[in-house]
């Protein structure tokens, strides 16, 4: 482990740098028709594409912004002052020496080619508004395995691609799933074909590199019946003055036995405002897990969801949020049981540090006609100062008597006693909290890939310095 | 060179004063014992001397081998080389008892430089060894669902890993059974050396058969009320505390 670098850089600090802008295709500020054009005709999409993108426009306009019940402080997100479209006009390489050298050499700094190197199946790395770098190991190609961005997805495998594409979150869903429609570039398309299990996870790299972007990213992964994979993403951008906004929309679809586990380690600058809509569709004896984890960002909202629409299928979600100083981590989980026999395990930690504010926002359903469906929902706060902030916003809604449906709930503080028992050993204050926290969330950090697990170790313990020390 | 302490006063932080001028002298490469009924300040006493936030110290002096302990946080403190294996000790949930000691002994060491991991871990395992605790253990959070002994014996175990220079053992009998008792007492028996002291406090004299002490204490009212040799020991658990009530009188 010592050897790699780390699977995520361990501060803002570490991801803060940028290269001068180099875009051969900027579409400028605001979102308009003309707007759709230029990104069509960039990508050289079809006229249905067109359309379609104009269609979720128009909806984007028309919804308002969900302001009576999401956190006031998106209203303040001026979509004007965003930039659409950058990109440096190259396709995505099969090769980091064939990638523009600034790319080459922000992703290098993140370490993601190591990484790739020691333990990864296939990267996607993207910068700004398109892909810069996408590769898989030659052996799953060979069996069936695909692994593309969703422009080529369209063109290269659209009897997989347009069946399921926004069927998962249909562009009506919310005002921000329209606005993904109108706009996406970059993100994956997968197709896992049925029974193959690859043994090491595909990773997405998300980079913004530029001021006032918006980043629209849009992950579309298949697996076929009893395919299994992992995807892991992660996030950093530089920071900016002026606010960044990325909203990407993921969605899965696990046929049936199938397995997904997607990963996400979120350590964006905190002038992103990240308004990410994830979802899945877990046909019957499938299983998706989303393991989540937001460090960075200004603004958070984020509730990994899963429909349970086939019986037995299984729905979980691990959750980990850090909220400092000028952050809110609006986080949470949704479990659909619209299928009998289904069960759904949700976990969400939060740990709220000098004004942060951490929330959990959960709903659970169990459909009518679904029989003898299972969730257990445990959330737990962390507050580690007085003027710290947690809320929690559960939603349990319970169709016919044969569910069973549990949901846990605390909220606590680092224990003095704890603190002075540690300190006692020698520990610096610093050290002791950090240990505490650490310790607070370590079943949920196991959870994350060893080379990610060992990394939000490390974060969290400068986090920790840096607060209290 | 001892933990020489002087006319030491302290209160429950804007309360009861608790320690009513406390002058105690443990030179090092002696093991002192504090007795006294329940209520006396002995436990009050052992959390003053390493810091605890609940307590304000009035007046007085507390010297650790010449460094003034009482100008240093509890963390400083520790790293000073005193020591205390906690009445109740408290659980640290998520955090095993190896990166526990771990970060413990990492402290220690000057800043940037690293634990040897292979000779720590060897070094875990034989005084887990030694007292006679299962290697799963280590492995396990700090204290979290131990039984009372277990806990005990944790205490024992950070002691012998952390090697201070003047250990506090408050209550550490309690909740041990007589196996664990004789093991735990061998672990700190085989720590006395000519470098190092210790107090031990305790209600009983089944300790002290255990851990023999060179001079013994009696605490009342918050101050040290007696002083004697082992003898003091049996006339305690003959009679009890009651000459203390008759002395008031």
């Amino acid at each position: 482990m010592s050897s790699t670098t780390p699977a995520i850089p361990p501060t803002d600090a570490r991801g803060d740098f940028s290269f001068p802008e180099k875009h051969a295709f900027d579409a400028g500020y605001g979102l308009t028709e003309a707007t759709i054009d230029y990104i069509c005709d960039a990508k050289g999409e079809p006229d249905w594409l067109r359309d379609f993108r104009k269609r979720a426009l128009a909806k984007f306009r028309d919804m308002p912004q969900p302001l009576h019940w999401a956190p006031q402080e998106i209203a303040a997100l001026d979509f004007d002052q965003i930039r659409y479209y950058l990109a440096q006009g190259t396709p995505a390489r099969k090769n980091w020496d064939d990638v523009p050298d600034d790319v080459k050499r922000t992703f290098e700094r993140l370490g993601v080619p190591e990484q790739e190197r020691a333990f990864l199946a296939g990267v996607d790395a993207q910068y700004d508004s398109e892909t810069a770098y996408k590769n898989m190991r030659e052996e799953l190609a060979k069996k069936g395995v695909i692994f593309v961005n969703p422009t080529e997805g369209l063109s290269a495998y659209e009897s997989i691609f347009r069946p399921w594409f926004g069927k998962v979150i249909p562009v009506g869903d919310n005002k921000y799933a329209a606005l993904n429609h109108a706009a996406f570039s970059g993100g994956s398309f997968i197709y896992v074909p049925k029974g193959v299990k690859l043994a090491q996870p595909l990773q997405a790299y998300f980079r913004i590199n530029s001021e006032s972007m918006g980043q629209f990213e849009r992950t579309l992964i298949i697996a076929d019946e009893g395919a299994e994979l992992m995807y892991m993403e992660g996030c950093t951008a530089p920071k900016y003055d002026t606010a960044t906004l990325h909203s990407g929309v993921v969605e899965l679809v696990a046929l049936p036995g199938a397995k997904i586990q997607y990963v996400t380690v979120q350590n964006w600058a905190t002038n992103v405002y990240n308004l990410v809509i994830q979802r899945g569709l877990a046909m019957r004896d499938a299983e998706i897990r989303w393991i989540d984890c937001n460090i960075g960002s200004g603004v958070t909202m984020k509730y990994p969801a899963v429909i349970l629409q086939g019986e037995r299928a299984r729905g979980e979600v691990v959750s980990i949020s850090i909220a400092r100083d000028g952050q809110l981590q609006d986080t949470g989980a949704r479990m659909i049981h619209a299928a009998s026999g289904t069960t759904s395990n949700i976990v969400a930690k939060s740990i709220s540090i000098g004004h942060g504010r951490a929330s959990y926002r959960g709903e659970v359903r169990v459909q009518p006609g679904a029989t003898g469906c299972r969730n257990h929902t445990e959330c737990d706060a962390l507050l580690l100062h007085a003027e710290s902030r947690t809320d929690t916003y559960p939603a349990i809604t319970v169709h016919g008597d044969s569910a069973a449906v549990q949901h846990e709930a605390s909220v606590s503080q680092v224990d003095e006693e704890m603190l002075f028992y540690m300190q006692q050993r020698g520990l610096t204050r610093a050290q002791a909290m950090s240990l505490a926290v650490n310790g607070f969330i370590n079943d949920l950090v196991n959870e994350f890939p060893m080379e990610y697990s060992v990394e939000l170790r490390r974060l969290i313990d400068m986090e920790m310095e840096d607060s209290i020390g | 060179m001892s933990l020489v302490i002087k006319n030491l006063h302290a209160c429950v932080r804007g309360g009861q004063e608790i320690l009513c001028g406390v002058d105690l002298d443990v030179p090092t490469g002696e093991v002192h014992a504090i007795m006294g009924p329940n209520g006396s300040g002995k436990s009050t006493l052992s959390k003053v001397l390493c810091g605890h936030p609940d307590y304000e110290v009035t007046a007085g002096s507390v010297e650790l081998n010449g460094q003034d302990l009482l100008a240093m946080p509890p963390d400083a403190r520790s790293r000073a080389g005193l020591f205390l294996a906690f009445q109740y000790p408290v659980e640290v949930p998520g955090v095993s008892n190896a990166n526990f000691l771990r970060a413990a002994l990492k402290a220690r060491l000057p800043e940037g430089e690293e634990l040897d991991a292979v000779a720590y871990y060897k070094r875990l395992r034989k005084v887990m060894n030694e007292l006679g605790m299962d290697p799963k253990f280590s492995s396990r959070a700090v204290n979290e669902g131990f039984s009372g002994g277990e806990k005990k014996r944790n205490e024992v175990l950070q002691m012998l890993m952390l090697e201070p220079l003047c250990a506090i053992l408050d209550e550490t009998d309690s909740g041990l059974d007589v196996d664990a008792l004789r093991i735990v007492s061998q672990g700190v028996n085989a720590m006395r050396s000519s470098f190092r002291s210790f107090l031990v406090i305790t209600h009983y004299k089944r300790l002290l058969d255990y851990i023999v002490p060179d001079v013994v204490h009696v605490f009342h009212q918050g101050r040290i009320e007696r002083t004697g040799g082992r003898d003091l020991v049996d006339y305690i658990e003959e009679h009890g505390f009651d000459f203390l009530k008759k002395e008031d009188a």
